[in-house]
């Protein structure tokens, strides 16, 4: 099954988010969140990511969502530092990262491909709220 | 440069940055997340303790032991963008024991490629680059023209001057700021600045 990994600047965030999606996604979906510095500050950390990936993955990849800004870039760095093997089969979905979390997750806990978890978190980019 | 004076600047860097922490944060605060300065400080003060037991004399394993620290520690944008651009100086000063002025020109092309790389940004964006690349090509310049070291050290503090000044009057197009467009016109470019430090530190280091 696809993994996910929720990477925000926010412990709570991150978190919060998982909460939300587990009551979407079957309970063996392996979501992580990795959310905040270590000591709870607000930040991003490349360890925490780079852990959270590797946990996440069973062997059919990972999609990563992320909040804003240097999450983006502290998860790019962290797919430098993955074994190459992982690397080709970890993706970041260009997606919000609630509604693509939740959609993902479904797609994911359905066993959806890596492409089509990633597709399912893209594709709600452009959905409406109203 | 042998790797024991590359460690004493790195030190020395810590310092100044620990100086200068509040200032960073302040410039952060009015167009950023008012973070920068904190993670600065955080990250180079665990490059300090790192370095500490570093007894490689090899100089692209120092710069490697700074990477990844501040990659592991800083926590914001300047984490991933300064640890790629030591990561890559790293790369360029692998092997090497003793830098020359050369070396130094190869290992400041690759950490500015490294930032520009990592940040997908260019040049009058309001980002660091503002400052890397003009002290990059002043570098490149004053090696090329056979200055002195003191005339290179004036002309790239000529030039961070002028660069500092000009991210005062530009919009910020990427990095938190962005969020502000029109407003962030007028501040100077916290992420410059501590590039200005740092770029600072080396210059005062060698003689």
């Amino acid at each position: 099954m696809v993994g996910i990994v929720l990477v925000s600047h926010s412990e709570k965030i991150a978190q919060g988010i998982r909460d939300l999606s587990m009551q979407m996604a079957s309970p063996e979906t392996k979501i992580l969140a990795a959310g905040g510095l270590p000591g709870g500050e607000i930040g991003t950390d490349f360890q925490r990511i780079l852990e959270s990936i590797q946990k996440a993955d069973s062997g059919d990849g990972v999609v990563v969502l992320v909040d804003l800004g240097s999450a983006i870039m502290s998860t790019e760095a962290a797919l430098d530092f993955l074994d190459e093997d992982l690397r080709a089969r970890v993706v970041l979905a260009d997606a919000p990262i609630v509604e693509g979390a939740i959609s993902c997750s479904v797609a994911a806990s359905i066993g959806g491909s890596l492409e089509e978890v990633k597709a399912a978190a893209e594709e709600s980019r452009g959905v409406s709220k109203f | 440069m042998k790797a024991e004076q590359v460690i004493q600047t790195l030190q020395a860097m810590n310092q100044v940055i620990d100086r200068e922490a509040q200032y960073l944060t302040d410039l952060d605060a009015a167009i950023g997340d008012g973070d920068h300065g904190i993670n600065m400080k955080r990250g180079f003060a665990a490059v300090s303790t790192k370095l500490e037991g570093e007894t490689s004399e090899d100089c692209g394993d120092v710069l490697k032991t700074v990477a990844m620290t501040l990659i592991s520690t800083v926590g914001g944008a300047s984490g991933p963008l300064y640890g790629t651009a030591f990561l890559k100086a790293a790369q360029a000063a692998k092997g090497k024991t003793d830098l020359n002025k050369e070396d130094a020109l190869e290992i400041l092309t690759a950490a500015v490629e490294g930032v520009q790389f990592r940040g997908k940004a260019a040049r009058g964006e309001k980002t660091m680059l503002d400052l890397l690349i003009p002290v990059k090509e002043a570098y490149a310049d004053a090696l090329d023209e056979g200055l002195s070291l003191e005339e290179t050290k004036q002309r790239i503090f000529s030039v961070m001057d002028e660069s500092i000044a000009y991210t005062k009057t530009i919009i910020a197009t990427k990095g938190r700021a962005s969020y502000l467009g029109e407003r962030s016109l007028g501040h100077q470019d916290p992420g410059a600045t501590s590039s200005y430090f740092l770029i600072k530190t080396v210059l005062d280091s060698v003689e």
